[in-house]
């Protein structure tokens, strides 16, 4: 049995995250609280490192917003630990608010009342002491997270050709012949059956502008072309191997959007 | 009920008001006829004519222009074709309602006897119905100018009430008040002088750009509260341009993108500058950041939209709003604001 749960609060303004932390400190004196991370990339790097039972994630913060980072973290969290609760806090969200109002997830509003969190702690501590095998609870998480809307994208119009440049030259590679795009740091990898480029665009710009019947996301930093995967075969860690036509390697697919890989 | 189906929502207001109009006009335009072209019949005759003209004019051009909208290429607000299209209406359109006006009329009140025949009668009614159709277009120009501006506007008051920045700073105010009072009694007065602004600006068409260059330092300030050595400012606006004129709180989305999608996104932070300078009969405002730079879709971005909308109403092409990248080692975004002068009338020595 571990000693005490720890949670870990990511927010970008020093002096909301102290005060997040003197309330939680007032109300739950026997939860530790891990430093707290200043943007979304951080709070992933901290939350699997640290492993906290509970997460309190902004919703926006720099570099990953606090959805993304809790999509993040239950995509790469080990699956025999059970994955931390997600509490989001946000300042006025209508979009986070309408995705909370159906799910068991909790999330406070800014200012946070004293009230509020103790029901919230309360709720918390409930949920803590008959936490379920971590599998199913990762399940759980999964399908809470998955019923999240993504934001909309805004009028971006759909890309026919990618334009990758290596040093002087432009290549051209039609959408079609793409078998798949990967996130490469500040880069998107553009694969097809014969070759590789590098675009400077994120992954999250991307793709918007892509057919979403053909192109399909099956790992935050993955998108494949629906047509050229050959097969899937699911891990009994959630995850699923993703084999090509035309190209060698295996992709992995995670837990997140494993339900694409399910046989009709 | 069928007609209302035809028509786009909210015309049919507007419609009957025109009618309405135009047979209330029947009359003295009965009295004028009997002035200008002798020889008519009695003064009932000569009304039944004039009513009859209306009601048809009206229905070729009035309802027409709703009804074939989708030829005629009329768009809304104010559903009036463009030159092709308001050439066709008061071509064919408007004698085509005459000339039915007067069939009517001669069918309800007896064939005209009036000097100069049907010609004449047919001349006096477009002239007229056509100069009625003109007043009409204009008012109607006139009235949905006005309130593109007055929605744009609001629209621009909205955004300035951003709820997300008055609530982060709401909660920062509230963990400052028990940890440190007077850093929370100078947030506070901040938080007014920006809402004082905020709301003055909703009733002020335009302010100097000193007024302008106060609102944003306490928005800037309370930002700085929140975003802590993350966020810093720099100014550069001559003195000589201080009281020049210009769209209450303009700059408001150039600046809040420059920090919500430039500065905050960047762990590490950055500066935001603004400048102005004059060139020519020209105001250039600049607001640039050290932020992340431009996404994708960086034009489409709200607040952008809404600030080039404001001033093409109130400007037309004589002002211009551009985004870009800053272009230096130090990166982020650039947006240029070039508007006509507007210095305040000097006021004259007693």
């Amino acid at each position: 049995m571990s000693p005490g749960p720890r949670a870990l609060i990511a927010e970008d303004e020093p002096l909301l995250a102290a005060a997040l932390a003197a309330g939680l400190a007032a109300c739950w004196p026997g939860l530790a609280l891990l430093p707290p991370a200043p943007d979304g990339a951080a709070v992933l790097a901290a939350a699997l490192a640290h492993r906290p039972d509970v997460c309190f994630l902004d919703i926006r913060m720099p570099r990953l917003d606090g959805l993304a980072a809790a999509h993040a973290i239950i995509e790469d969290w080990p699956h025999d630990v059970p994955p931390p609760l997600m509490v989001f806090v946000t300042a006025h969200d209508e979009y986070a608010l309408r995705a909370f109002e159906a799910q068991a997830l909790d999330y406070l509003l800014k200012p946070v009342e004293h009230g509020r969190l103790a029901a919230c702690v309360a709720r918390l501590m409930r949920q803590l002491g008959d936490r379920r095998e971590p599998a199913a609870a990762l399940d759980d998480a999964v399908a809470q997270l998955r019923a999240v809307p993504a934001p909309a994208a805004v009028g971006a119009p759909r890309l026919h050709v990618i334009r990758a440049q290596a040093s002087e030259v432009v290549h051209l590679v039609p959408v079609e012949e793409v078998l798949y795009f990967a996130a490469a740091d500040k880069y998107v990898r553009v694969v097809t059956a014969e070759r590789e480029h590098l675009i400077r665009l994120s992954l999250r710009d991307l793709l918007p502008r892509l057919d979403p019947q053909r192109f399909w996301q099956v790992h935050r930093g993955l998108v494949v072309q629906a047509r050229h995967i050959l097969a899937a075969r699911r891990e009994e860690t959630g995850r699923v191997l993703l084999t090509l036509r035309g190209r060698p390697e295996t992709l992995v697919a995670s837990r997140m959007f494993a339900h694409l890989f399910r046989g009709m | 009920m069928r007609l209302r189906t035809w028509l786009p929502p909210g015309a049919a207001r507007g419609l009957g008001r025109r009618l309405l109009l135009a047979l209330a006009l029947a009359p003295p335009t009965a009295w004028l006829a009997q002035a200008v072209l002798p020889g008519a019949a009695g003064y009932g005759t000569a009304l039944t004519r004039s009513l009859a003209i209306s009601l048809c004019a009206w229905a070729a051009v009035d309802l027409g222009r709703f009804l074939l909208r989708g030829s005629l290429g009329a768009a809304p607000p104010h559903y009036w074709p463009p030159p092709r299209g308001a050439a066709l209406l008061l071509g064919l359109g408007l004698p085509a309602g005459v000339l039915a006006g007067i069939a009517l009329g001669e069918l309800l009140a007896g064939p005209s006897a009036v000097a100069g025949g049907a010609g004449a009668v047919a001349a006096f009614a477009l002239a007229v119905a056509g100069a009625m159709t003109v007043v009409f277009y204009s008012r109607g120009r006139q009235e949905a100018l006005a309130r593109q501006v007055e929605a744009a506007r609001l629209a621009a008051l909205k955004a300035q009430l951003d709820p997300h920045m008055l609530f982060n700073t709401l909660a920062t105010l509230r963990a400052l008040i028990a940890t440190d009072p007077p850093r929370a009694t100078a947030m506070l007065d901040r938080l007014v002088g920006f809402l004082r602004a905020t709301l003055g600006a909703s009733r002020a068409e335009t302010h100097s750009l000193a007024a302008e260059r106060a609102w944003i330092e306490d928005y800037l300030a309370l930002m700085q509260i929140r975003l802590g050595a993350r966020l810093t400012a720099r100014w550069d606006i001559p003195t000589a341009l201080e009281p020049v004129q210009l769209p209450a709180l303009l700059l408001q989305p150039a600046v809040e993108n420059a920090i919500r999608h430039g500065i905050e996104p960047k762990p590490e932070g950055g500066r935001i500058e603004i400048s102005a300078r004059r060139e020519g009969g020209e105001l250039l405002i600049r607001v640039r950041d050290t932020g992340v730079g431009l996404p994708a879709a960086a034009q489409d971005r709200f607040g952008l939209v809404q600030l080039r909308e404001r001033l093409r109403l109130l400007h037309g092409s004589a002002a211009s709003v551009a985004l870009a990248a800053a272009g230096d080692a130090e990166g982020g975004a650039l947006v240029t604001l070039r508007l006509p002068m507007a210095l305040p009338v000097a006021p004259s020595a007693p």
